[in-house]
């Protein structure tokens, strides 16, 4: 099966980008790794016939969010090698930390049998067609409440950046 | 089903290799163009015409000493370029470049990919446009490079959204995401520029700012910033980020003659009883006359307008642009409704 094996390569491509955006020293490859894992998410989208949800991954993610993240860090010019080392305590917090959240991670699928869901190539679901309908009659109010909610936020992202005093 | 793959490849093949061509030759049009608005000859020693011109240059650019600047992110530095190259030659994938074409009694489609959300693909492709240029002008390490790429970026993003709201009333309009039923739709002389003027303008003059071309050409804007994003760059790197902008520039055209102009319709040419091949090949004539068009509005724009000043250019997107292009879908929905 082809499809197969795209899935096997965008999974170990997907996991090692996820790695190195921790593992890389500087700012910009961490960033430039994740939009990487952006992409290669988006190729599962489409592994899984969800062409509209994995464009729309790819505008959002990859070429909106991304994009002020990179215009972030290079404006920073995060790149000095002065950072000082975090002390001992700190370190033994984080990695009991990330312990327990690995340890919820593994807790979910414990005592939960995966089922294939449907047939990728049978389900239409995420064609854009049956996708607006469903948005459009069955959720159309938590998707008008959520459009709201984006638009508060940008009016509230408005406000907080505006200089003199309202 | 093999044949299909090997029809694809060959139709993917042939399309890059006349971007290729369309973008090599640009550049001498361009410099004759240039002559021509400005009463003298231009290039013309290389061939008859200067028709060797691109060549030579190609060769020269390709034999320039490769330099990288000392403080340069290496990896990142040659990723730019080839980024900003892959990017421009992606959005052709959807384009339809004319009817079926028959080959022995099978039909083939002249567009490589014709997926349901064609459009949604063309706002992905744009979105992502901005990294390679954002990541040559880091790279370099370089104020001026970083400037031009931060400028270029945010111009990007400013204009892609008065693009996409222009687009938005094309999809109500035909009810589609599909690259190959918006042209359908327009057959005959139902072009879109006819119900949607105001969309048209919007879209045309933001192609002009996500190509960055002149009156938009701030992020390699010479009196300020040396070069923009591709100062430190230097042979064919430079080549590349140079030839992408023709590509961007062809591409671009050919959306917008997909969108606005009917594609490869041309209105009384499905009545004169042409056999399917010639009549690919006439429609295709047709659509590659649309976009030289728009490649030749691009020129005379460059060569015509001075450049704007950059709020002009954040007020003009901002302020103007998303407004109308808001008000025009909101106008075509009221259209839509009245008429259903």
């Amino acid at each position: 099966m082809f499809t197969h094996y795209i899935f096997i390569f965008l999974t170990i491509l997907a996991l090692f980008s996820a790695v190195m955006v921790i593992a890389s020293k500087k700012p910009i490859h961490s960033v430039l790794f994740l939009t990487l894992t952006f992409f290669c998410i988006a190729g599962h989208y489409i592994l899984l016939n969800a062409q509209f949800l994995a464009v729309v991954h790819v505008i959002v993610y990859a070429g909106a969010i991304m994009v002020l993240f990179l215009f972030t860090v290079m404006l920073l010019n995060l790149n000095k090698e002065e950072r000082s080392p975090k002390p001992l305590w700190v370190k033994i917090i984080a990695f009991v930390a990330g312990c327990m959240l690995a340890l919820v991670l593994v807790g979910v699928f414990r005592g939960y049998d995966i089922k294939v869901a449907t047939d990728p190539a049978i389900t239409q679901i995420g064609l854009v067609k049956n996708l607006g309908k469903i948005l459009y009659s069955e959720y159309l109010l938590p998707f008008e409440i959520s459009s709201v909610l984006f638009l508060t936020a940008m009016v509230g992202a408005t406000l907080l950046g505006k200089k003199e005093q309202i | 089903m093999a044949i299909i793959i090997i029809y694809k490849i060959l139709l993917a093949a042939f399309i890059l290799v006349m971007s290729l061509v369309v973008a090599m030759y640009s550049t001498l049009v361009e410099r004759k163009v240039a002559g021509w608005f400005q009463d003298r000859h231009g290039p013309n020693r290389a061939g008859p015409w200067g028709l060797l011109q691109p060549l030579s240059d190609g060769i020269k650019l390709f034999f320039k000493e490769e330099f990288m600047p000392n403080s340069a992110d290496k990896f990142l530095y040659i990723l730019g370029p080839s980024l900003t190259m892959f990017i421009a030659l992606l959005t052709s994938a959807v384009i339809p470049w004319g009817p079926e074409i028959e080959i022995a009694g099978m039909k083939y489609s002249l567009q490589v990919a014709d997926i349901n959300i064609g459009i949604l693909y063309i706002f992905a492709i744009l979105s992502i446009g901005v990294y390679g240029i954002m990541i040559g002008g880091w790279a370099s390490n370089n104020k001026y490079a970083l400037l031009g790429a931060v400028r270029a970026s945010s111009q990007m993003i400013s204009y892609e959204l008065a693009m996409s709201l222009a687009i938005i009333a094309i999809v109500m309009m035909t009810g589609s995401l599909s690259m190959s039923e918006i042209v359908r739709q327009q057959q005959g002389f139902h072009w879109n520029i006819f119900y949607q003027p105001l969309g048209f303008l919007i879209f045309l003059i933001c192609a002009f700012a996500e190509t960055n071309r002149a009156p938009f050409d701030l992020p390699e804007c010479e009196t300020e910033l040396v070069g923009g994003y591709h100062t430190e760059y230097s042979s064919m790197k430079l080549g590349f980020y140079l030839f992408a902008e023709y590509i961007n520039m062809f591409i671009s055209g050919a959306v917008m003659a997909t969108l606005f102009l009917g594609g490869y319709h041309f209105p009384g040419l499905d009545k004169l009883g042409l056999s399917p091949n010639v009549f690919a090949f006439v429609s295709f004539m047709v659509f590659f006359t649309k976009i030289t068009l728009f490649g030749f509005l691009f020129m005379w724009v460059r060569w015509t307008l001075p450049r704007f000043r950059y709020d002009q250019l954040m007020r003009l997107g901002w302020k103007n642009l998303i407004p109308m292009a808001i008000l025009n879908v909101v106008v075509t929905g009221i259209v839509i409704l009245i008429n259903l």
